[in-house]
């Protein structure tokens, strides 16, 4: 199995990757290759020219400042988990990634491409949102931050443009008293998420003042259950809170497949939403 | 139309014309020879054709050999010293954690790095850093046997 025949092109510089993108229709980026290449020897993706993108340097690394964390487009999933930074201060997306697939695709995929490809069986996509990150585009013309919640927009479709790159993503600290847990059901087979739940909750003085619990897997876009957010505020934050609280899960339209039903896939949410609550909250203490 | 690359793989540099859409995993067995690195499931989940490139492991059925370019790779040919073998092919060996054989060179090569990374891995890491690795024949259990006494002899050389 191998794709169609394309064009190859190394790009030299963000500039350079946005040059070669307005001169040639029909191309796309290559970073880890690692949802791409799999699309296209199964000839589901077949671009006539690919503009790699692996080698940019500026679009690789983790820097911090006072609030925030940025994570360049083409960090790796492993370099996610192995940060010091994220794991002080936004320990939920190290987890995330640490649970993607094994190490040889965490050597090689990137969180760029991650959410560029918004395949919702992903690990980052939901965590993002609830962490209300915000994602850099640039175009030769213009910077674009994106809300995390505005990126996805439908299976398999953002609102990157067709002119645009992902440069960043920026994340805020999670200060003190803040717990994050992020909790994956996994498909048997491929290792995707069937279910994955990203809970974020803050205390302070024993109640609970930021909520946010956002699932992967489940809808075709990652979906936020604010609902259940909101019924959080102010309460203890209890295992009875908790209950309360997710009865105010409602997930439209669930995906159904083979593997799982919408059904099923929305009794995973039930369980793992409040599993990934608790222990945020235990986390938070 | 192709594009030309450089690349050393155990030890030597090859200089080769290729077609952008060759994957690495081609190249190496079909331009260079190197068959000892193997094709199992072309979906990307199988781990039989893991090679070392610029020191991680990685899956080159999913990388172009372009992409690879100027790049130190080394396969399973590339463990031996003058025929003596690697000590994680000798704990294979020992152990028996071969039957067919087919998953065995990836396997090796995503346990070297395993070990490399992680030289106190306990059964647990190791079960769970081999999950990019499949095998149809041994149930695991002499596997990670192997892994585990090539750790304690202080197997990634
Ligand atoms: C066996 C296997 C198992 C996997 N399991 C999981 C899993 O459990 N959980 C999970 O979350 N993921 C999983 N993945 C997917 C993996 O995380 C991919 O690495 C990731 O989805 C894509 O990242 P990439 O760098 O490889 O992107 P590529 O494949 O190179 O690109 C993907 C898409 O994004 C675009 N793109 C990439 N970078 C940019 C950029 N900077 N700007 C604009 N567009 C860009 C590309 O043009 C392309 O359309 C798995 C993959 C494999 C092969
Ligand atoms: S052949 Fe590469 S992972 Fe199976
Ligand atoms: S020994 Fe046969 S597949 Fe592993």
């Amino acid at each position: 199995m191998f794709p169609s025949a394309f064009d190859y092109h190394r790009a030299s510089s963000i500039d350079d990757a946005l040059d070669l993108l307005a001169s040639h229709s029909e191309a796309k980026f290559l970073a880890g290759g690692h949802s791409l290449i799999p699309m296209m020897k199964l000839r589901l993706a077949e671009p006539g020219v690919l503009i790699d993108i692996g080698r940019l340097d500026e679009l690789k690394g983790i820097s911090e400042d006072n609030g925030s964390i940025r994570v360049g487009s083409l960090t790796t999933h492993a370099a996610l988990a192995a940060s010091e930074a994220l794991r002080r201060d936004c320990p939920i997306l190290a987890e995330a990634a640490a649970l993607i697939a094994d190490p040889q695709v965490r050597n090689k995929g990137t969180i760029g491409g991650n959410i560029a490809h918004a395949d919702p069986a992903s690990d980052l996509p939901a965590v993002l949102v609830a962490l209300g990150a915000t994602i850099h585009l640039k175009s030769k013309s213009a910077d674009r931050p994106v809300a995390a919640a505005d990126f996805f927009v439908d299976l398999l479709a953002t609102s990157l443009a067709d002119n645009e790159i992902m440069t960043a993503i920026e994340i805020p600290k999670l200060g003190a008293g803040t717990g994050s847990a992020y909790l994956k059901v996994e498909h048997p087979a491929s290792g995707y998420a069937v279910c994955g739940a990203a809970a974020l909750i803050t205390i302070a003085n024993g109640s609970v003042s930021a909520a946010k619990l956002a699932f992967n897997g489940v809808t075709a876009i990652p979906f936020a259950a604010d609902g259940v957010s909101e019924a959080l505020l102010g309460s203890d934050a209890g295992d009875e809170a908790v209950d309360r609280a997710m009865a105010a899960l409602a997930v439209a339209d669930p995906m159904s497949d083979s593997y799982a039903s919408g059904e099923y896939r929305t009794a995973l949410a039930r369980a793992y939403g409040k599993r990934a609550i608790r222990a945020a909250r235990d986390r938070a203490a | 139309m192709g594009i030309t690359i450089s690349v050393e793989v155990n030890g030597t540099t090859y200089e080769r014309e290729v077609e952008p859409r060759t994957l690495l995993v081609h190249f190496l067995r079909e331009e260079l020879r190197l068959t000892g690195t193997n094709v199992g499931c072309e979906t990307s989940l199988c781990g039989a054709c893991t090679v070392h490139l610029d020191g991680l492991a990685v899956k080159s059925c999913t990388q172009l050999a372009v992409q690879a370019d100027g790049a130190k790779i080394t396969t399973i040919e590339g463990l031996a010293d003058n025929g003596s073998l690697h000590p994680m092919q000798q704990a294979f060996w020992d152990e028996h954690g071969l039957q067919c054989g087919y998953c065995t060179p990836g396997m090796i090569m995503a346990a070297t790095k395993l070990v490399e990374d992680n030289p106190d891995a306990s059964e647990d890491d190791i079960r769970h850093g081999l999950k990019g690795n499949l095998c149809r024949c041994t149930g695991y259990q002499n596997i990670v046997k192997a892994v585990a006494s090539a750790a304690k002899a202080g197997g990634a050389r």
